[in-house]
């Protein structure tokens, strides 16, 4: 095990080594534009009179890949296990203060169902520790934070682990309705004549096997096709989408030649390299971005594999405490988990809208408004689809039309918005996303000295979550 | 002061008026041309014309003699336009991109050769349309049926939204027409023979997804959700926004204009090339149409003849055919009788009452027998929360079974998705008890036709309903009256007689009492029209108005049937009149037992005009067995899973029993044809001259849609305004010295025969 962590932390080092020099210049020109801002605002604190502090003490997140590359004969428990263990190092949390472990997953391994229990097993938890697994499309990992902080708000836990795992190198693919109805009554077919004859009857539409997909069950539309959809409504250009795809990717780009995904952990994939990177950020030009054709509608759609998030094997964990159990543990906090809101609307024509619903809501419930948020980390699933959420929180009518309020929500400055790169350049491994986005928001509000953070996703479904985070006084 | 200062306001106001008018004046003088326009108008957008239509007194756009003359007024100027590479057409009306032609244009007109003097001009409209030299995008949202699509088929691309209101379509032939604007002679080329012939001759409404598969046309465009406008208006907008792209590149041939054939295309081309083949599809298409139509129609037959024109001759032949047949057809009975018919049905589409009080909301159904369950069926996918009681469980569980079958059937049409299948079903809650009666708005009684059971039903229920629940009964035969005796609250008693099967069926005949209120008639309307029904709404008495018409007639062939006719025999000679379903086969489909009972029961009330056949025969039957179709046995013999079906041998021996010698100066085929159907005329006339009935419109209605009476005749007053009242009493009079006053015309019809400048429609 030691020697496992020793090598860890060397490659950690050798990271940090290659990319001393950005590093260091982005975090100083940071820091000091970020002072003036810090000075300017008043430092309330969200706390609220019974209700206990909940903390982000830390989180980490494995390196993101496309899927089917260097992941791709791992099992969805074996990524999980990564993230759980590099929670562990990098906190040195003694593996039995864990209370609980919930962790998300969207894509179900069928042999391993209840994956945080598997993923916990195996990551070397105590075996007195419970898991359970949650899933709610791509907010599963926020269901699982906020089903921490349930536990703990409800004084049930002190510490918990709460994380999601995503495997799409491979998918449970099935045998057709009709292949599984033969198949289980061949089991329960007694004589050599009744199997003959159960066998007999396989024709070759049998043998056509279901493939998942990304489509929503009560619509059947891929997600693709109903973001295509969202942003022609909104009127985004295919133009606007690939510009924000190309931001998306140099900022993540600048971010990680920075070194500031310092959440991502080094993993040793057996049989392979030590992987330490997201390899999904690939800055082009627009010309290049501009040659695509579309994915989903054709000919005529906007939505390309280029302005879409990619297909992703990943996890990630965060541990979250009360703060007493984490100041008596001596933890320094990284954050609060503050005031968090769940939404659903219809997944049809409105599946992708769920932070232009949210973020209003959980603002109001926090008392603040847009300009007191200093950083914002929105779920990238389309550039299509932050452009349309985009114009829907800046359209009075809109708010008016389907969100009965007076006034537009109004849109985030984009100097304030996934400065780091998002889900478009990262990688979206859907049950993964959510503690990349929370932990995202504790690490930028500590380097540039903000105070509050804003994370706000959309979900399968028609769902959307948004989440107030505070920063931890430093 | 006061009055100082309402002068004052008076002042103001009138010289405000006078300032409008002035202004507007000089603004039309200033845009004199321009203002003349209100139904097609453009814009010019860089090198794409968009041409946008907006019919402003209708809620859909025809090709109107005002559209076709701005239509060709804009075009020209486009095509005369050098900045102009390409031309979009669209529809700025929501719902609809041509609904059709203009049916008052072809209704105005007296003679054959004025029609084809129409027809003439939008085929060359269309052909300057075809020959265009800059392409035309014809952006389809919504309907785009008729003439419509025969302009969208004349352009050199077709794009067209995925909305659910986006139908494509020929109904011409539903109207007794053909497409008689080069629709017979490009789409054969389009399309193919087979699939053409399929379009045309059925007139069926043909969805996007289908018809990009089909080749009719080359793009589809999703509709939007909520966005920064109403989704409506987006969705239009993004289909300009496509189709001026695709115009765009259709000018700088970046899209070209033929599509490379496929495969199976090839291979039906090179079939189709030989005269032989062609000569055998048509024959086949021919027989079909005889088939199906008795020779009654004479649309069909026409359409064969210019299509058939068109591929052999070649153009010329076959527009001129196409113009000449369509002038032909427009002055037949047949296409007036239905024309008659499709105004009719958007009269009865309509609530002639006053917006009901209360919306109702919440349905509670008796009874999940057959008709109980349909109506479950067209309420539960309309939003309805329905309860659906019966008294066993079997009886409950048979009930929601079909109600699930019936939308499912629709899933696996793909006219519903298996959400919406689900969302529906849970608008549904089946129950043995009186639970939640309390939240009903309506109550629909279904249960079995026996007064002393409704009566008990109608006690139980209305000690748990709330004051506004109206009790609507259903029953094909007993008086309300009879029925609200018993109640408490007769001004919420109602009659809603639905036609089964109920999902299929369009009908629906409201019974008003005398103690009716005329809100309770309006829920009862409100609900019928949400449900999707075509209404008729009648006065009280034995038998209403269509259970009244058709007792005559089944007592009219209970006697002939007793004179020794085949069931088989009658039903030709009653489907050779225009009948759907044969006399026999509909008595077996009604239920032998039904037809018994509403039989002695009429006959009770309207004594022996209704008589005719012997009614033991029916009876004999019933003791037998023999209750019709759902008992296995009727007229025929029915056996799962078997089209075909003979003849009830045994039936037969009843009937052998209860012989009558037939007159032979009243038996040929066609007096038959006539005692049958006089019966059922003279009857339908009787119920307006007694007030029954409100007008000959919805008695025509009645009869088509819930009882099958020819609609090529066009309902029975129709049919004596085009055979001639005069004519039928004549005809009747004959009946009358043989079989005595079953036959004696009513005094209306008289009246009718007396003068005949009297007509039933104008």
């Amino acid at each position: 095990m030691q020697i496992i962590e020793h090598f860890m932390s060397l490659s950690l080092i050798r990271t940090v080594l290659l990319t001393a020099f950005s590093f260091c210049s982005a975090a100083r020109s940071l820091s000091t534009s970020v002072h003036l801002q810090a000075q300017a605002k008043s430092k309330k604190t969200l706390a609220k009179p019974g209700v206990k502090n909940i903390v982000l003490v830390d989180g980490v997140r494995t390196p993101f890949l496309q899927s089917g590359t260097t992941y791709a004969d791992l099992m969805p428990h074996d990524l999980a296990r990564a993230a759980l263990q590099g929670l562990l190092n990098r906190t040195g949390l003694p593996k039995d203060a864990v209370d609980y472990i919930v962790y998300g997953t969207v894509i179900q391994e069928v042999k391993t169902s209840n994956v945080a229990r598997e993923a916990a097993l195996g990551a070397g938890f105590s075996d007195k520790t419970p898991a359970h697994t949650v899933t709610m499309a791509c907010i599963s990992s926020n269901q699982a934070m906020t089903t921490a902080v349930g536990l703990i708000a409800a004084g049930q836990c002190d510490a918990v682990v709460a994380g999601g795992v995503e495997f799409m190198s491979d998918v449970p693919i099935r045998h057709s309705r009709k292949m599984r109805k033969t198949m289980l009554s061949l089991n329960k077919a007694k004589t050599l004549g009744a199997r003959l004859s159960l066998l007999g009857s396989i024709r070759l539409a049998h043998l056509s096997p279901e493939l998942p997909a990304v489509a929503e069950f009560s619509t059947a539309e891929t997600m693709g096709h109903s973001a295509d959809r969202l942003a022609a409504a909104f009127g985004v250009s295919r133009l606007e989408q690939d510009e924000f795809a190309l931001r998306s990717h140099t900022l993540a780009k600048k971010a990680q030649d920075g070194g500031m995904l310092s959440d991502v952990i080094s993993f040793k994939v057996p049989g392979r390299d030590i992987v330490s990177k997201d390899n999904g950020i690939r800055p082009a030009t627009m010309e290049q971005l501009a040659k695509l054709k579309p994915a989903f509608i054709k000919p005529h759609g906007t939505v390309t594999a280029a302005n879409s998030s990619f297909l992703t094997d990943g996890a990630s964990a965060v541990l979250i405490m009360s703060e007493e159990k984490a100041l008596a543990m001596g933890y320094k906090p990284k954050a609060y988990l503050r005031d968090f809101v769940y939404v659903s609307q219809d997944p049809k024509d409105q599946l992708l809208l769920g932070p232009t619903y949210a973020t209003p809501k959980v603002l109001e419930k926090s008392g603040l408004t847009l300009n007191d948020i200093d950083v914002f980390e929105f779920h990238e699933a389309f550039a299509g689809q932050i452009m349309a959420n985009l114009k829907a929180m800046e359209s009075d009518w809109f708010a008016q039309t389907y969100m009965g309020r007076k006034t537009k929500v109004g849109a985030p400055p984009m100097e304030k918005f996934n400065t780091w790169g998002g889900s478009l350049s990262l990688g979206h491994p859907f049950a993964a996303t959510g503690c990349r986005l929370v932990t995202t928001v504790a690490h930028r509000l500590q380097k540039e000295g903000g105070q509050y953070g804003l994370v706000a996703a959309c979900a399968a479904g028609g769902q959307g979550h948004a989440m107030v985070i505070e920063a931890y006084p430093q | 002061c006061t009055h100082e200062y309402a002068q004052q306001k008076i002042f103001i106001y009138v010289f405000f008026i006078i300032t409008i008018i002035l202004l507007f004046c000089s603004f039309s003088r200033l845009f004199n041309i321009s203002s003349a326009r209100t139904h097609v108008n453009y814009e010019i957008k860089g090198d794409v014309a968009v041409v946008r239509m907006n019919d402003p007194n209708s809620r859909v756009n025809t090709l109107s003699t005002q559209m076709q003359r701005e239509m060709t007024e804009v075009m020209d100027e486009i095509w005369g336009n050098n900045a102009v590479q390409s031309v979009v057409l669209i529809s700025s009306k929501p719902g609809s991109f041509i609904a059709g032609a203009d049916l008052n244009m072809i209704q105005a007109c007296t003679t054959a050769e004025e029609v084809t003097g129409l027809s003439q001009e939008g085929q060359r409209m269309f052909e300057k349309v075809e020959k265009s030299p800059k392409p035309i995008v014809a952006a389809i949202n919504g309907s785009c049926l008729g003439g419509g699509l025969e302009f969208a088929i004349s352009c050199q691309y077709r794009i067209a939204t995925k909305s659910k209101k986006t139908v494509l379509g020929c109904p011409e032939v539903m109207l007794g027409l053909l497409p008689g604007a080069g629709g017979t002679q490009r789409l054969p080329k389009m399309l193919g023979l087979p699939s053409a012939f399929d379009m045309i001759l059925t007139g069926r409404s043909i969805r996007p997804d289908k018809a990009k598969k089909m080749g009719l046309v080359h793009q589809l465009v999703d509709t939007l959700g909520p966005g920064l406008k109403s989704p409506e208006e987006r969705t239009i907008e993004y289909l300009e926004e496509v189709a001026v792209e695709a115009a765009r590149g259709l000018a700088k041939k970046q899209i070209p204009l033929t599509k490379e054939k496929g495969l199976m295309q090839k291979i039906q081309d090179y079939v189709m090339s030989y005269p032989f083949v062609r000569q055998q599809i048509y024959n086949t298409v021919q027989n079909k149409v005889m088939k199906q139509t008795k020779g009654l129609y004479p649309a069909p037959l026409k359409i064969i003849e210019c299509v058939k024109a068109g591929v052999e001759q070649g153009p010329t032949a076959g527009y001129l055919a196409e113009s000449q047949h369509f002038g032909k057809l427009a002055m037949t009975p047949e296409s007036k009788a239905l024309i008659g018919l499709y105004h009719g049905q958007v009269t009865c589409k309509k609530n002639r009452f006053r917006t009901p009080e209360k919306d109702a909301k919440t349905l509670a159904i008796l009874g999940a027998g057959l008709m109980g369950a349909g109506i479950a069926q067209v309420s539960v996918d309309k939003g309805f929360h329905t309860i659906l009681k019966d008294t066993t469980l079997e009886g409950l569980s048979r009930g929601e079974q079909q109600v699930y079958k019936g939308l499912n059937d629709k899933t696996k049409k793909k006219s519903i998705t298996s959400f919406e299948r689900d969302s529906f079903l849970s608008n549904l809650t089946g129950q043995l008890d009186y639970n939640g009666f309390n939240k009903a708005d309506m109550i629909i009684e279904a249960v079995f036709e026996d007064l002393s059971i409704k009566h008990k039903v109608l006690k139980e229920v209305e000690a748990v309903i709330p004051p506004h629940c109206i009790f609507a009964t259903n029953t094909s035969a007993l008086p309300i009256k009879d029925i609200a005796a018993v109640s408490k609250r007769p001004e919420k008693v109602i009659g809603m007689h639905y036609f089964s099967p109920v999902d299929k069926m369009q009908l629906l005949e409201i019974i008003t009492t005398d103690k009716t209120s005329k809100d309770t008639t309006a829920s009862a309307v409100a609900v019928g029209l949400k449900q999707g029904k075509v209404i008729i709404v009648v006065g009280d008495g034995p038998g209403f108005y269509t259970t009244r018409c058709l007792a005559p007639m089944l007592a009219e062939a209970v006697r002939v049937l007793q004179e020794g006719v085949d069931p088989k025999k009658l039903d030709g000679l009653t489907t050779g009149f225009g009948f759907p379903v044969g006399a026999a086969t509909l008595a077996d489909e009604v239920g032998i037992d039904v037809a018994a009972h509403v039989a002695e029961d009429l006959g009770k009330a309207f004594g022996s005009r209704f008589g005719g056949g012997n009614v033991e025969v029916l009876k004999t039957m019933v003791e037998k067995g023999f209750k019709g179709r759902k008992s296995g046995k009727g007229c025929y013999i029915y056996q799962p899973g078997l089209k075909r079906r003979d003849v009830n041998t045994e039936a037969l021996e009843i009937l052998e029993s209860y012989k009558l010698t037939p007159n032979a100066a009243v038996s040929s085929d066609s007096d038959i044809q006539y005692r049958l159907v006089s019966r059922f005329v003279n009857e339908a006339v009787l119920c307006l001259q007694e007030g029954i009935l409100a007008s000959p419109v919805e008695g025509d209605i009645g009869a088509v849609f819930g009882l099958g009476f020819p609609p090529c005749l066009g309902g029975p007053f129709r049919f004596v305004d085009s055979f001639g009242a005069d004519k039928l009493v004549e005809k009747m009079r004959k009946f009358e010295e043989v079989f005595g006053n079953q036959f004696t015309p009513c005094q209306l019809l008289l009246d009718h025969a007396k003068d005949p400048s009297k007509k039933f429609h104008k």
